[in-house]
Parts: structure tokens; sequence; C-alpha cells
């Protein structure tokens, strides 16, 4: 039994934790997002050097084969700097399916771009009436003599205005609902017949609305049978995705407790007084809680079958209670201006709110979770 | 980062399941087996029988006959016994005082008591609270004032657990007003039977003498029962508390009923209301699961850093007070399982002769009289608000 850092992954966490607080303070994090691209590309470049690019992949596509608690220590790190580079969409999900799903030529020669900061990915999965549904897909993909094409509309796609190329679910065969028939197609997004419309999020973030019109596809892996690659890999991406949260509440914790040490009200700091100690207490309670909860998780969906997506859906839950707890009670600690979008303080608070609607929210996890166990 | 037991591990993991399938003394076994109340004597019994196999010191070093068991194995051992449903060691003597006393005490007090508690032959208590001083401790007034051999004790322990049944108790008394307060307090040890010790019941919420007030007036105590040095009480104390106690979340023993429940969901007994299609409830099942499972991960943390040798990291904290709010959250979800067989009051029916009504569900009439008497949990040990102070000053230096 051993929840000890390894020497990857001390390594990993050291080197992250440099590079946020040397050259992503949050006054440069906010000039990236008010920015055309929304990150930075030098900052890709360097992701690409420290070895970042390459963490979960396999080491004969000079990947360095690490694990999911390897990615957990990272995604950490960089949910404690807000860190807007498209390293989800990319890495967690997007090089995560081709790996799980592409065929040998595939993986090789797309993995080997990836690495080197040289291809940006963006998964298209959901769409407009789906949410966190993975079956309910209507975009469709037929098959002619010159290949298959696409049609359909996907909904909020992180990361989509930057990607060189996008992956795509949509159905070969079957009916909404159905786990056979789903396929995953590679799309140039630059072609004719796409239409981005491309947003900021709420958090800082860059997504779109994409509508195919009979667009060119490539067949990613074998047809009809993605939906175990995308639920795997949807299951450690809420894995990922938590343990930037933790790194986010972790945050929000610490700048709430240094606040209240020195405000000032009523002649003494404000942390002195109980209600607010308490209140404090709570927030360090389910900031562990969760640090907890993402182990058990990236552990049990490591293990895979199908305690795996238990596992997630229960984590997921955690993160969205714990995540609401922390955040709103960091902006209430610290007043007037947890509310200002001069202060950091609100913008984790934005980035932890909006976590919870990625990959299913709180209450869709649960209910998940209440109908498997009505079904047992 | 892995939780995995060694090869070792497993096979002490065998040994203590086998140990709880096997040899726990018959008339403890059917009871459990019954869902009966343990006794006295069964308690004695169960206790002795964990000595016989060498395990009753599960905290202690083996110098004075303890198991000097690692923290994964202790913890082994509490999940075992949980998952066996085996009652829990009254702690007092074996958890409490036998630290205290093999810590501080002198060779003579260390040979007198200590082989009486590892086989259960004396049965302890503690007297720490007073009706005037509870979460603020160090406010007591019992008083042991000096009187050539002895000290002459006077005052009131209240909240004394289980101490109708005990033989000897261990007190923090006032020695001495000048100074800071918790400068004035010694550990003594008190005979339950010397002239001028009263034992009176609290009857607790469950209807049920658990608890008692103990009152000294003019009780003469052997100065050679102090424990250590005089005004020096406070520290042990502290020590005591501070000293490795596992199992205080109780996760185990939460597990097992959450357990238990969830089989009792899929196939409800006869009079057990149909709760899984009722999705409100089933939210706070899930709801208290996830909590559990966060909370027994945070145990193994603690347990690994304790295994490799670190102090236990912030996170050991939070155990107390989690631990007992998800005992509370069971408790709830059974008292809306038992439905409105939460109303009977038939303790009886928990009794070895009780011959009077039998409710089926049989768990059910219980689960009201649990409910009451568990709110205990989040306010003895140190209330759950005393912990968030602890956390705010000792964590988040605030």
């Amino acid at each position: 039994m051993d929840f000890a850092l390894n020497d990857i992954q001390q390594m990993l966490q050291d080197s992250a934790a440099k590079f946020i607080q040397n050259d992503y303070d949050f006054e440069t994090r906010r000039r990236l997002t008010e920015s055309e691209l929304g990150y930075s590309e030098e900052n890709w470049k360097l992701f690409a050097e420290l070895g970042w690019l390459a963490l979960p992949f396999d080491e004969a596509y000079g990947g360095l084969g690490g694990s999911l608690t390897d990615l957990i220590v990272l995604q950490t790190e960089l949910g404690r700097g807000l860190v807007v580079e498209p390293y989800f969409s990319t890495v967690v999900l997007g090089g995560n399916l081709i790996q799980r799903h592409g065929s040998e030529s595939q993986q090789s020669e797309l993995l080997e771009r990836l690495i080197a900061g040289e291809l940006k990915l963006a998964f298209a999965q959901a769409e407009p009436q789906c949410h966190s549904s993975i079956t309910d897909i209507e975009t469709s993909a037929e098959r002619s003599e010159e290949g298959y094409h696409i049609t359909g509309h996907k909904a909020v796609v992180l990361g989509a205005p930057s990607a060189d190329l996008l992956v795509v679910a949509a159905r070969t065969s079957g009916n909404r609902g159905d786990q056979n028939g789903l396929s995953l197609f590679l799309v140039d997004p630059a072609q004719p017949g796409v239409t981005m419309q491309a947003y900021p999020t709420n958090d800082g973030f860059r997504g779109a609305e994409i509508r195919f019109d009979s667009v060119k596809a490539t067949l990613l892996g074998e047809v009809d049978s993605a939906y175990d690659a995308i639920q795997a890999t949807l299951n450690d991406a809420i894995v990922a995705l938590s343990a930037e949260a933790v790194g986010v509440m972790e945050k929000l914790l610490n700048a709430t407790v240094e606040f209240c040490k020195v405000r000032k009200q009523f002649g003494q700091p404000i942390g002195k007084f109980q209600v607010l100690q308490h209140r404090m207490a709570d927030m360090f309670m389910e900031c562990e809680q969760t640090r907890s909860m993402l182990y058990f998780g990236a552990i049990t969906v490591a293990g895979g079958g199908e305690e795996a997506s238990h596992a997630a859906s229960m984590l997921k839950v955690k993160v969205g209670s714990a995540g609401r707890l922390v955040g709103q009670q960091a902006v209430q600690l610290h007043g007037g201006m947890g509310v200002s979008d001069e202060l950091d303080v609100g913008h984790f608070f934005k980035r932890i709110t909006m976590i919870n609607t990625l990959l299913g929210s709180r209450d869709e996890h649960l209910q998940r979770l209440i109908r498997n166990a009505q079904a047992a | 980062m892995n939780i995995d037991l060694t090869g070792d591990e497993l096979a002490f993991r065998d040994e203590v399941r086998a140990f709880f399938q096997n040899e726990l003394p018959p008339q403890v076994m059917e009871k459990i087996q019954r869902g009966l109340r343990i006794s006295r004597d069964d308690q004695i019994a169960y206790q002795q029988a964990l000595h016989a196999k060498g395990w009753a010191g599960a905290n202690w070093p083996v110098e004075y006959g303890g198991t000097g068991w690692s923290a994964t194995q202790k913890y082994i051992f509490n999940n075992e016994a949980a998952t066996a449903q085996a009652p829990r060691i009254i702690p007092f003597g074996l958890t409490m005082v036998a630290p205290v006393i093999y810590t501080f005490g002198n060779e003579e007090q260390k040979q007198r008591f200590l082989p009486d508690i590892l086989a259960s032959k004396v049965w302890w208590c503690q007297g720490y609270s007073e009706p005037n001083a509870g979460s603020d401790l160090a406010g007591l007034k019992t008083r042991a004032v000096r009187d050539g051999d002895h000290y002459i004790v006077n005052g009131t322990k209240t909240w004394t657990t289980l101490g109708h049944y005990a033989d000897w108790i261990f007190c923090l008394v006032r020695t001495s007003d000048t100074g800071k307060k918790q400068e004035g307090i010694s550990f003594l040890l008190i005979d339950m039977n010397s002239p001028g010790v009263s034992v009176t019941p609290i009857i607790t919420l469950d209807g049920r003498r658990e608890v008692n007030e103990v009152n000294f007036e003019d009780v003469r105590v052997p100065v050679e029962n102090l424990v250590g040095e005089e005004g020096k009480g406070w520290t042990y104390a502290k020590v005591l508390l501070t000293h490795e106690r596992t199992n205080i979340a109780g996760v185990a023993s939460s597990k097992q009923r959450l357990k238990r429940l969830r089989e009792m969901l899929s196939e409800p007994p006869l009079g057990m209301p149909n709760l899984i299609d009722n999705s409100v409830f089933m939210a706070r099942v899930m709801e208290t699961e996830i909590e559990l499972k966060a909370l027994e991960f945070t145990e193994l943390r603690v347990l690994s850093a304790v295994s490799t040798g670190k102090a236990p990291g912030p996170e050991s904290s939070i155990l107390k007070i989690k631990g007992t709010e998800v005992q509370q959250m069971i408790d709830e979800l059974y008292l809306e399982a038992s439905g409105h067989y939460a109303l009977p009051f038939v303790p009886e029916q928990y009794e070895e002769e009780g011959d009077g009504i039998v409710i089926e569900p049989h768990f059910a009439p219980n689960t009201a009289p649990h409910y009451y008497n568990n709110r205990k949990v989040t306010i003895f040990g140190g209330t759950n608000e005393i912990q968030k102070n602890i956390i705010a000053k000792a964590v988040l230096e605030l």
C-alpha cells in the first residue's frame, strides 16, 4: 500500500509547478485568454519539450508510457495554474482515442506528430440533444466509393477552433441509443462543408458548434465498434478532469485561508472568527475527501472492467458536490472581491463550476449510479 | 500508487478471517448470528479469546505482551472484525489507559496493571468529563488533595461509559490551582470499590443505561496510583489522544452496515418498504457510499504515510469528523428503511432471554433507539465543532 509519488511523478509535479510559477502567473494567463488564439503556441512547444504531450502514450510511438496516476499528478498542477492550453482536448481525449481505437499506422503517424507538438486534436462527440450520453448519436457517416462522408451537428466541442484534426463520433449503423454501430472518424476541419461557430467558454477556454454537411472523413480503426474505446477514454477523462478539479479546489482553499489571515474587519483578521474558521475547515475536508476519491477513481478506472464506469461516476459526483461548496465559499469569504473580475479567485470559481458541466454533471452521474443499482 | 496488500499481509488477513469464522466463543457467535445484544460476560469472553490468540494488545509494544502489528496489520484486523460483525473492543483498558501506563508509569505500575488489562481480567472506565467541564476539559474541578500517603478525592465525573461494569477508573484530577489550568491536572488511577465512590445511571435516549455519573466523596487513593508526575496529567492525556488511534473513523463497520442495507434493498424482508425504486432515497444511499469510499481512501492515505515511517498528514484530522458524519448518515438510512416498524419500542427482542413481542423485520425496532443513541458520536471524543477548531488552528494556521 503506497500513495507516495514515485520519481517520475515527483519530476512531473516539480516541472509543472515550476512552469506555472515562472511562466504562467494570473495576468499572463489573462492575456492568453484574451488573445485571438486563446493560448500560447510557445507554451505548447514547451509542453512537447517537457514530455507532457508524450505522457500517456505507448513507448512504441515515442510516448512515455505513463499511467493514469502519472497523468493526475500533471493535471492537478495544470488545475492550480488554470492552464488553458488545449491539453485536455488533444492529449486526454483525442490522443487517447487514437491510441485505443486507431489502426497501427494511424497510431504511429498521428501520435508521433501529437507528441512532437505538431498536431492538436478535438473530440466532437456530444450533440445538442444528448449531453453526456455516449450512444445518443444522430450524426451519421455514409459510405460510398470515395469513402465516408459525415453529416450532423456536434455541440460544445472543446478545443475545436485550434484543432488540426477532429475526432468525430458518428453512427455507421443501428439507431440512436445503440452501443453497436458507433464509429470514430478523423475529419479535417478546414475542408468545405464544415461550418464552425467558435466561441470562448465561461472559464477561459475555446469551443465551437460544428455542422458537417456531407464532409469527407477517414475511419479511425474498425467500423461500428468504437463504443468501448469511447467509454474507456471518457472514464480516463473524468479522472483527469477531476485531478484538475482537485488542483483548482486546493488553490481556492489556500487563497481563501491566506486572504482571511490578512483581511481585517472589526479590528482583527477575519480568519479569527469561528464561523469563518469552521467554513474553511469544511472546505479543507472537502478538498481532502475529493483527493482521496480521485485516488480511488484513478486506481479503479485504470483497472478497467465494469467497476471503471461505476468509479468514474462516483468520482464525478464527489467533484461536483465538493467543487460547488469549495468554490462558492471561497467567493463568499472573499466578500466583494470574490465577485470581481480582477482577482484570480473568481476565475478559479468559474473553472470549478464549468468542470461540473463537463462529461456529465453531478446530478447526471448520481442518476446513473441509482439506475445501475435499480437494474442490478 | 497502489492499494495492494503484500503476500505476508494477505496471509495475515486469511489468518484473521479464519479466527473470526471459527474461533469466537460460541455464545458470542450465536448472538451475532441472531442479532442479539452482547452482555458484559460475552464481551469479556470475546476479549479473552483475542488474548488467548495473542491479539489483545493490538497497539501495544511487544515487550508488554502486545502484537507489534504494523499499521496495515491493524487495519486488516479492524476490517475483518467489522466484516464478521464482531463486538468492538472496549477501549478504556486496552487502548486508552494501557498506553499511558506503559509510556509514563513506573515499573511497579506496569507489573501491577498491564497483565490484567491485557487479559481483560479488570474492566476500566474513563473519568475525564465533568458536569461543568465538557469541551473545555481543562476546566475540570474534581480535586485530589495530598494527605500523607494518600490523595483525598472529591468531585463528580460524568458520561462514564459502562462505569457500572468497571473495576477501576482512570481520572484526570486537579492537584493544583496555581499557574495555567492545564498544569494543575494529574492522572490518577482509582479502585471503583474504594469507600466514597458511587455510580449513578444516566439513561440515554434509547432507554438504556450505557453512561453514568461517578461521584467521589472523600475517596482515599494511595499516592502510588498517581501515574507519572503530579501536574503532568494533561500532557499524558494529550499524548494519548494523539497516540495512534486506528479505527477512529469506523470505516470498516460503516462499510459492513451499508453492504447489509444494499442487500436488503435488493431483496426486502417482509415488512420493509420497497425503497430501491425511490430515487430520492437512493440518492442518499449513493452519496453516503461515495462519502464512505472517499473516507476509506483518506484512511488508506494516513496508513500509507504511517507505515512508511512518516507522520500522518493533515488529512488525518478529518477522520473523526467525516467518520462520525457517515455513521449518522447510515443511521438515517436505516431509520428510513425501517418504515413504520421503526415505531415499536421492544428492546427485549434483542435480549437472549427475551420472550415478549417479536417484530419483523428483526432489525427495524432497533434502528430508532440506535439512531437516538448514536447522536453521541459527533459529541464524544471532542465534539466535531472542537475538531474543526483544531483543523483551523493546527492545519490552516488561522
